[in-house]
């Protein structure tokens, strides 16, 4: 007796009472579909949630300066000799001047956006490029001249067709030339990345009336050297500031290493909650194993007066099991990956339906069929021919 | 060919012990064609399931085909089975969710036979009992006495030199029944020997040699003439 025959004979008892075999399943089913159904989300997620991180640079590292009161002890001089003195690590700093609901005015076009002050470095450490024109310099910053360069959501609100270049809008009342207009970026959105007006920092700190910065990027020479500029930048702010209270350091990928590592534990945590499930499902399948073996009882007898041994009547039984639980778990993974393509679709999210969870989840199914159709199968196997056939 | 010498078979309820088979001395020689026949309680079928290697004795030896059948494990009882024996039941014992070419490949099929071979000797073996016309029904899809022969088929598949009816007759009305009883003498003068348990003397006259049981003993062992065996 080959495995293809007990195979075959399997599929003949399954399809012999289909109720029953769909109802035996059913556990397997539940089990591999919600495995698969919260893996294709959550990786879905954790895709959406990686690629807004890396639009953010990963190369990235914030620092915010809450300091006390007023006494900021770290300038941007500071600020970019740190740059300077960890060439290996630090590209390029720049400090952030932000003025909220900024009401900006051409002509007698308006609107209000966020007015960003930066140093001639932000293109770089920001991922922009200039699409026309130029960007802030280094002379710009230092003479704190009124000049801006918009982005392309501010551009097609105040002018339209006209090029901006060379024309002087009016910031929060203050006049200003513009210089430069930055590529579209995150499709000229409002509130987007395009939806941003940058002036050099130091003209931002007086129309502001901040005289000390808080803000700063940081873009480190590669996705490598993060956590080597992050120790730099830590290492500064430590001998300036007595506590952790005062500052905060923030990189895209590290954030990134903590959504990936949560989301593994929540993937984790949730496939441990679908693996009870599978388990019982295999319960559910020992238990209706061994309602068979006992109403087949006659068949073993037979078989066993035919010459069947105890690994032909086990490898039968295994095998029914086993091909119960393995149809369980395909239509477990068909009806999975359908239902998250479905919610996906309904609640606008990313689906991923991972390759090794299906791999994964079929294997577990078989296993499962193996585990818990081999003590039903042992017993089976054990039957006295004599006390099986005498058996109605 | 079958040898019981002193053969017992104790069982024990609580104290007191039931003698099912009480020291059976019997030899059945290639060919024969031998009726068991006893009461119930007789202990017929326990000797039936002692040559058909179904139980081992309590004491006491079960020489089959020359080989000591008495002290072997479950599994090599199976391969003996497999090999020398062909059963017939009462009940015909069919497995109803194969059809009839699939119940007759059984036996085949546990001796690992090569699926080609196993598919000759099957048409072969329906040839016997001429039930080729019915090869993919279903046991439920035919009669009583069909279904008979298509387990004296399946008993016939592998060529077994030994041949064991259970009460082949008995859930069969007299015409199929004696239509099998003419298959199976038919079956005996093709080289089989043929072991028939019964309760029936009628059924019994049909065989060469009776062999009569009565709390576990022998107690008449005759072969008929001719004369009587056409009766």
């Amino acid at each position: 007796m080959n495995f293809k025959q007990s195979f075959i004979l399997a599929i003949k008892s399954l399809r012999g009472s289909k109720m029953r075999s769909f109802l035996t399943m059913l556990g397997i089913i539940i089990g591999v579909a919600s495995v698969i159904l919260l893996v294709s989300l959550i990786s879905g997620m954790a895709a959406d949630m990686s690629e807004s991180f890396e639009s953010m640079g990963t190369n990235l590292i914030s620092v915010n300066i809450r300091g006390r009161g007023g006494n900021i002890t770290l300038n941007p001089k500071e600020m970019q000799e740190l740059a300077e003195e960890n060439p290996d690590s630090i590209a390029a700093v720049t400090p952030l001047v932000s003025i909220n609901n900024a009401t900006v005015k051409f002509e007698y076009n308006n609107m209000t956006t966020t007015c960003t002050g930066s140093n001639e470095y932000f293109p770089q450490i920001k991922n922009s490029t200039v699409e026309s024109g130029r960007y802030i310099s280094y002379l710009d910053v230092e003479k704190r001249q009124k000049t801006c360069v918009i982005g392309s959501y501010v551009k097609n609100e105040l002018f339209e067709n006209e090029s901006p270049i060379g024309k002087q809008i009016k910031i929060n009342g203050t006049a200003f030339t513009v210089v430069g207009v930055l590529a579209e970026k995150a499709d000229s959105e409002e509130s987007g990345d395009d939806d941003i007006v940058m002036i050099p920092y130091t003209s931002a700190s007086r129309l502001s009336r901040m005289m000390s910065i808080s803000n700063y990027s940081f873009s480190a020479t590669s996705t490598e050297t993060v956590e080597k500029a992050m120790e730099a930048i830590n290492k500064k702010m430590s001998e300036v500031f007595s506590s952790t209270n005062y500052y905060s350091v923030f990189s895209a990928s590290q954030a990134l290493d903590q959504v990936n590592e949560l989301m593994g534990t929540v993937t984790l945590v949730l496939v441990g909650v679908a693996a009870i499930s599978l388990l019982v499902g295999g319960i559910g399948i020992m238990n209706i194993m061994l309602v068979s073996v006992t109403e087949r009882t006659r068949e073993i007898g037979i078989r066993k007066s035919l010459g069947a041994k105890r690994k032909d009547i086990m490898s039968q039984f295994v095998v029914e099991a086993a091909t119960t639980s393995s149809v369980g778990g395909v239509i477990g993974i068909i009806f999975g990956v359908v239902s998250a393509y479905g919610i996906g679709s309904l609640l606008d999210m990313t689906v991923k339906p991972s390759f090794y969870a299906v791999i994964i989840a079929f294997s577990v199914s078989v296993i499962i069929g193996i585990t818990f159709g081999y003590f039903p199968a042992n017993k089976a196997a054990k039957m006295h021919p004599i006390d099986a056939l005498r058996q109605d | 060919m079958i040898d019981l010498v002193d053969l017992y078979k104790i069982y024990k309820i609580g104290d007191s012990e039931i003698r099912a088979l009480d020291g059976i001395n019997l030899h059945i020689d290639k060919n024969e064609f031998v009726a068991i026949v006893g009461q119930s309680g007789s202990g017929k079928s326990t000797c039936m399931n002692m040559i058909g290697c179904l139980d081992i004795p309590t004491s006491g030896k079960f020489i089959l085909n020359g080989k000591d059948a008495s002290k072997l494990k479950e599994d090599e009882l199976s391969e003996i089975r497999n090999l020398t024996l062909g059963f017939i039941f009462q009940q015909y014992n069919l497995i109803s969710k194969l059809n009839v070419f699939e119940n007759v490949e059984l036996p085949l099929i546990y001796r690992g036979v090569e699926k080609n071979k196993r598919k000759k000797m099957v048409e072969e073996s329906l040839e016997r009992v001429d039930l080729t016309d019915r090869i993919l029904n279903m046991p439920s899809q035919l009669s009583g006495g069909q279904q008979q022969r298509v387990s004296i088929a399946r008993a016939l598949s592998g060529n077994p030199p030994v041949i064991l009816a259970d009460e082949p007759t008995g859930a069969l009305d007299s015409k199929t029944g004696a239509e099998v009883l003419e298959l199976l003498k038919e079956i005996n003068r093709e080289g089989n020997t043929i072991v028939l348990i019964t309760h029936d003397n009628f059924i019994a006259q049909q065989a060469k040699r009776i062999v009569r049981l009565h709390d576990g003993k022998i107690i008449e062992d005759k072969v008929l003439g001719v004369a009587e065996n056409e009766l």
